[in-house]
């Protein structure tokens, strides 16, 4: 059972290659030592799932239901646009006194008996973890559905340790069996189909006969559940939102299995990232709206579970200590520049995925990262390194349908642009991590032979008679050209350049 | 233990500061929040129609019958056991309708660990009162606390809720406030709006799959000029 590890579609190797160590996670960049090379390819492992006819049907039936499914539930566009500049204002205001309002969260949770803890960086926190978990003893964990959690690798790195730690969700479930990761922030399991998820459950879990009856799998896989909440040590959860007045988390869900990993064992143990706090309870109320309508087109969850505290005196269940674990992994860096701050607008409602163009066609595992899609493509290359994952920032037509649908109108196309740049230029004054090593030779070369060209009018006007007269002749597998001519036939320069023709018509030279 | 690492938590905060940003706050306009209002009738249709859609099941009752209520649907399904919170208002009225039924009435009086096996195993159903409820989506909003313990609206598959239609908010914005939950949190308050259900397979919707497998509310009608 390990969160990482290998995908069925087979990425190319390195980044979830299963490592010698579960303890060495080559691909979590600590914002130290931001990587400089790339051993990952987006267009690689984009262009085998595009080939994967089974994967891309499931994606697109998912896609599809999931985006008229929203929509629905934004039937006026006045008040979709209301609801969006509210959510974008509450979540624009808590990052603008974020380090008070962490303050604030850590004084409250205190006061309320909820012990705060932070890490800089994911080996900090799984390693607090492991802590809180060896001080009591406790060898078995049940989850709740967390991204964090899974930035983190913690279910890998706690079964080094001796420690079970099972995932309750149950998309969570199914693709823990399978040794995989999320294909999707909010549906982990959208990629597989029910004949997939039958065969593996006739498979891996005792006594189970084979069904594809979608009540029967999931009765299933109940049963089994049930019994592990039972006798679960500690349970573990995200945070939806983190309230600093009144140091109460936010947990939102359909299953109760966050419920259950919450409130049932005698440990609970929440992760947040940085950027989850809002100052007050009722701002909580239109990001709660916002969330559930853009991420699976739901008017409201089943639950919506507001934690202020441990068991209190006379209380009869509930947790008897609650944690809060506040993770920075690179948060802290992408705060302080004032354009890209707005990736932590982000509630993690995946609406942007379920919009997007290529995520529909080549899945979330294709991104070779815990966060897919389009707020995956800007959130990766800051917290890994915008060389090392280059290739991410380019795999975007920037369309903005993300930020289109985004409740928090997080200008993605915007930050996509400013990361390329930021990938091949080391600007002085940039916090970007990694920044000016995605600059490759050949682009370089491009470069500098482009300005050549046009700083000497001689050698400009021979290149453009050139390829005016030889424009049929241009060979499309030239270096830079070739990356153009693969998916696309090749451009054939006019057979007149536009000064020629401006003289021809008797205009004056320009 | 909280501050094992007080390092982090300054080098963390030290780069927040850092960053200096600063700027005013922007306005948050709650009209669209506001606008949300609806008559006592009306707010309970909203509230059945909303959690209808989601396969929560409704029990019609006055104030002067909804024990009676409760025992005949308990005695009609067949449940052997209804565990509840005795020391409330409601749990003493239940308790007395309960008297001779078929369906025993077990109270949750006792530490969890007392008897964990036994409420995962032969619970068949839990009863709680509410706070409340939420016209604009449907939903019940719930503190459990030492009388009404958290695990009661979770554990059984069967979660039996009573509401009152004059507790019904119109948002779960303006709910937050009329409760002050903003000023002091209860240590534990939730909004449930149906059974629990899953679309994780082939987004196919299947309920009861960790939690209670039925969510049935017993409404209440106790608006004004409703018969009593």
């Amino acid at each position: 059972m390990h969160g990482e590890t290998d995908m069925n579609e087979g990425g190319p190797s390195g980044r979830f290659a299963p490592s010698a160590s579960p303890l060495v996670h080559p691909h979590v960049v600590t914002e130290r030592s931001p990587a400089t090379t790339s051993d990952l390819s987006f267009r690689a492992s984009a262009a085998k799932a595009l080939g994967d006819v089974q994967l891309r049907a499931n994606f697109r039936r998912a896609m599809d239901g999931l985006m008229a499914k929203r929509a629905a539930q934004f039937p006026d566009p006045g008040d979709l646009q209301e609801l969006r500049d509210l959510g974008t204002a509450v979540r624009a205001r808590s990052l603008l006194r974020l380090p008070e309002l962490l303050e604030q969260l850590e004084a409250s949770c205190s006061r309320n008996g909820i012990q705060v803890h932070w890490a800089e960086t994911c080996d900090q926190a799984n390693a607090l973890i492991l802590g809180l978990l060896q001080a009591k003893g406790a060898t078995r964990l049940v989850k709740g559905k967390s991204m964090v959690s899974e930035e983190m690798h913690l279910n890998a790195f706690l079964e080094s340790h001796g420690i079970e730690s099972l995932e309750s969700d149950l998309g969570e479930y199914i693709i823990q069996l399978d040794h995989e990761t999320p294909s999707h922030i909010i549906m982990p399991a959208i990629h597989k189909n029910k004949g997939q998820i039958a065969r593996q459950f006739s498979q891996k879990i005792k006594d189970a006969k084979y069904t594809e009856d979608v009540d029967e799998l999931t009765a299933l896989a109940r049963k089994v559940l049930r019994q592990k909440f039972l006798e679960a040590d500690a349970g573990l959860s995200g945070v939806n939102f983190a309230v600093a007045e009144t140091g109460t988390l936010c947990l939102v869900e359909n299953e109760g299995n966050g419920r259950m990993s919450t409130h049932v064992p005698p440990l609970h143990i929440a992760v947040m990232g940085l950027e989850k706090v809002v100052a007050r309870l009722e701002d909580v109320a239109p990001l709660y709206a916002l969330l559930t309508r853009s991420a699976t087109g739901q008017p409201v969850s089943t639950y919506f579970n507001l934690i202020s505290g441990p068991r209190a005196e006379g209380e009869k269940d509930g947790p008897r200590e609650v944690h809060l674990v506040i993770l920075d992994n690179g948060r802290s860096r992408i705060y302080g520049d004032p354009q890209l701050q707005a990736t932590l607008r982000c509630i993690r409602c995946g609406a942007c995925m379920n919009h997007c163009p290529v995520y529909t066609r080549v899945g979330g595992h294709a991104y070779e990262a815990v966060y897919p899609g389009p707020i995956g493509k800007i959130l990766t290359p800051q917290m890994e390194g915008v060389g090392l994952r280059h290739d991410l920032i380019h795999g975007s037509s920037l369309c903005g349908a993300c930020s289109e649908v985004c409740p928090v109108e997080i200008p993605i196309p915007d930050i996509l642009v400013r990361l390329r740049r930021e990938a091949t230029h080391a600007d002085a004054g940039s916090k970007v991590a990694g920044k000016g090593t995605g600059r490759t030779a050949a682009e370089d070369l491009a470069w500098r032979a482009w300005a050549a060209v046009l700083k000497r009018p001689g050698l400009y006007r021979f290149s453009v008679w050139f390829a005016t007269r030889f424009r049929r002749f241009i060979p499309g597998g030239l270096p830079l050209l070739k990356a153009w001519t693969m998916s696309r036939t090749k451009p054939l320069p006019a057979p007149r350049s536009l000064q020629e023709r401006l003289r021809s018509e008797g205009l004056p030279r320009v | 233990m909280s501050d094992a690492r007080p390092d982090s938590r300054s080098a963390i905060l030290a780069r927040l500061r850092a960053a200096g940003s600063g700027g005013p706050l922007p306005d948050l306009d709650t009209a669209v929040l506001e606008r949300r209002r609806w008559t006592p009738a009306e707010r309970v249709r909203r509230l059945r129609q909303g959690m209808e859609a989601i396969h929560a099941e409704f029990l019609e009752a006055r104030p002067d019958d909804w024990p009676a209520v409760i025992r005949a649907f308990c005695e009609r399904e067949g449940l052997r056991t209804l565990l509840f919170g005795p020391t409330t208002e409601a749990g003493r009225r239940l308790a007395e309708a309960m008297a001779g039924s078929a369906t025993t009435l077990r109270p949750y009086d006792a530490p969890v660990e007392t008897f964990k096996a036994e409420l995962f195993q032969s619970v068949d159903a839990g009863f709680t009162t509410t706070l409340g409820g939420v016209a604009e989506t449907g939903g019940l909003l719930l503190a459990p606390g030492p009388r009404e313990p958290r695990l009661l609206s979770l554990v059984p598959p069967l979660h039996l809720a009573l509401l009152r239609a004059s507790t019904i908010h119109d948002t779960l914005w303006s709910a937050i406030r009329a409760l002050g939950w903003g000023q002091a949190a209860p240590q534990n308050a939730l909004m449930i709006s149906g059974p629990s259900k899953t679309a994780d397979i082939e987004q196919t919707l299947a309920y009861g799959v960790h939690g209670p497998k039925r969510l049935v509310v017993a409404l209440v009608d106790d608006l004004p000029g409703s018969p009593k």
